[in-house]
């Protein structure tokens, strides 16, 4: 009962996305261009750097397109459904119109995290699985079965930590009302993730696999499908991701509670 | 004459708006970090030799300097001017006697003590662990420095005011900046150095405007360049700041009389 109410609504926000996104059909063409036109940028330092060395940090050159395949997947999901609603969000603390959104009777998490699509931005899926069958044809292989459900399954847990960090960008804003631009922040950051995590040394290697686990988000799901992604570290990835999602909760149900709207 | 006295006002009226945003401006300072992530993975490619002449510690440098350069020479005035057109804030602009471009000129300029301010542990850290050997020895090109900081800066500016002023025609003009961003990324040096470009690629940033606005300031500052190069790239710099001037002094005289203010 609870659940169907929830996806009565889920399919009233994406349907109304949709409309709001034919109706700037024009962005919409414009920003799939531009999706395309980031990702070749993206791509462009990766060639450069392995048209010199054939091995950097352990990877080679259609390895380390794979985590960029799986980064350009997460990127877009970040800015195609994660993203637009959390801008919602901070603007309707902002103005005091949350209240709005607390009084409907669903849980209000649910409610601000589906507010607001921008399917153009899915295209991105588009982009990654061209980046995959190009980098399987410079490897000359192609993931095992058993690869690709491991991948899809490691994929699921760096978009619940992936959304868990934007709960608690969220639960920021509640009490700072001014650090909307925090997600320039963690947007930027975001951007290590095209790298594999192997790159990174000492301390960035320590918070990129534990704080900000960017690790787990495009490197593991990119080992996945080579099939060198043990399974050990994929059990743990995962109880991590778990953890983080439940703190995540934690935290946002206290911000919550002690939210006092703007309007009064 | 009027504008000229008017200036200083203008300039502290920046000055106190951005130090009265202080913590919002720290998190917009900290979104430009991509030089920085970018550098693990140049060290992981200089671990074994150097790159096209790039040892570990000329990327550290290079990258250091770009991140300070950006830092003083960025720019946001494109958005402030869609904003304003949209929201019809520039009709108060307009009403007085001081050609709107000086306000969106003397707001980023006032800012820059607060951004050198938040700078200079990044300089110092550079000093810390690179050597001088990676810096410029020649004192006339040091001198050179503050003209290439201010040139890069006007470039950069120009060019989000003429974008600014396309929102006059196309109502919005945000796309427009990110291609320009696009182009800035892959051209100027940001990511990749010009000089590990591949050799085909390597002249035609030199016909483009992006260089000018970061990797040659870094190649001064760190000691690429001899001062006869330094002087022919400075050249280029200001006629590129002549073109885009002109460009965007026209592009806002023509849609200024388009304009036909919204709201009140």
């Amino acid at each position: 009962m609870r659940l169907e109410r929830h996806l009565a609504v889920l399919r009233a926000n994406l349907r109304l996305s949709f409309l709001l996104a034919m109706q700037y059909r024009w962005e919409f063409l414009l920003d799939g261009a531009m999706s395309l036109l980031w990702t070749a940028a993206a791509i462009v330092p990766l060639y450069l750097v392995f048209e010199e060395r054939p091995r950097i940090a352990g990877w080679t050159y259609g390895e380390a397109l794979l985590v960029m395949g799986w980064f350009t997947l997460l990127d877009g999901l970040l800015k195609g459904a994660i993203n637009p609603s959390l801008v919602t969000v901070i603007e309707q603390i902002r103005t005091g119109t949350l209240d709005f959104v607390l009084l409907k009777p669903a849980d209000a998490q649910f409610l601000v995290s589906t507010a607001r699509f921008k399917p153009w931005r899915l295209l991105a899926l588009g982009a990654s699985i061209a980046i995959f069958v190009y980098a399987f044809s410079l490897l000359g292989t192609g993931p095992t079965w058993g690869g690709v459900a491991q991948a899809l399954a490691m994929l699921a847990a760096g978009i619940v930590v992936l959304y868990s960090v934007w709960i608690l960008v969220i639960s920021v804003a509640f009490r700072a009302v001014r650090i909307d631009n925090l997600r320039y922040l963690f947007e930027a950051v975001f951007e290590a993730g095209r790298w594999p995590s192997t790159v990174f040394k000492g301390v960035l290697s320590f918070v990129f696999t534990f704080v900000i686990p960017l690790a787990l988000m495009t490197t593991y799901p990119a080992e996945a499908l080579l099939g060198t992604l043990p399974w050990e570290r994929f059990a743990a990835a995962w109880a991590g991701a778990l953890v983080f999602a439940a703190v995540a909760r934690g935290v946002w149900l206290r911000s919550i509670g002690s939210y006092t709207s703007a309007s009064s | 004459m009027r504008t000229l006295r008017t200036l200083p006002a203008l300039f502290k009226v920046g000055f106190v708006s951005a130090l009265a945003y202080r913590a919002e401006f720290l998190v917009w300072m900290l979104t430009s970090t991509l030089p920085l992530i970018m550098l693990p993975l140049w060290h992981a490619v200089a671990e074994q030799a150097p790159l096209a002449g790039f040892s570990q510690g000329r990327f550290t440098a290079y990258f250091f300097t770009g991140f300070i350069v950006r830092q003083l020479v960025g720019n946001w005035a494109s958005w402030t001017i869609n904003y304003e057109v949209r929201s019809g804030a520039l009709s108060q602009r307009l009403l007085r006697p001081i050609h709107p471009i000086w306000f969106y000129a003397t707001e980023s300029l006032a800012s820059i003590p607060l951004r050198s301010a938040f700078a200079f542990p990044a300089a110092v850290i550079a000093l810390l662990v690179t050597d001088t050997s990676n810096l410029a020895h020649d004192a006339r090109l040091w001198a050179m420095v503050p003209v290439a900081i201010f040139g890069a800066w006007a470039i950069g500016f120009f060019a989000h005011v003429a974008i600014g002023a396309l929102s006059l025609w196309m109502h919005q003009s945000i796309k427009v900046v990110e291609i320009w961003s696009a182009g800035f990324f892959v051209f100027s040096g940001y990511l990749v150095p010009i000089a590990v470009f591949p050799r085909w690629l390597q002249s035609s940033p030199h016909w483009m405007p992006f260089e000018y606005m970061h990797g040659f300031p870094i190649d001064l500052i760190t000691g690429a360049l001899s001062v006869e190069q330094a002087t022919r790239s400075l050249g280029a710099q200001w006629c590129w700041v002549g073109i885009l001037g002109l460009v965007t002094v026209a592009l806002w005289d023509r849609g200024l009389r388009r304009y036909g203010a919204f709201g009140g």
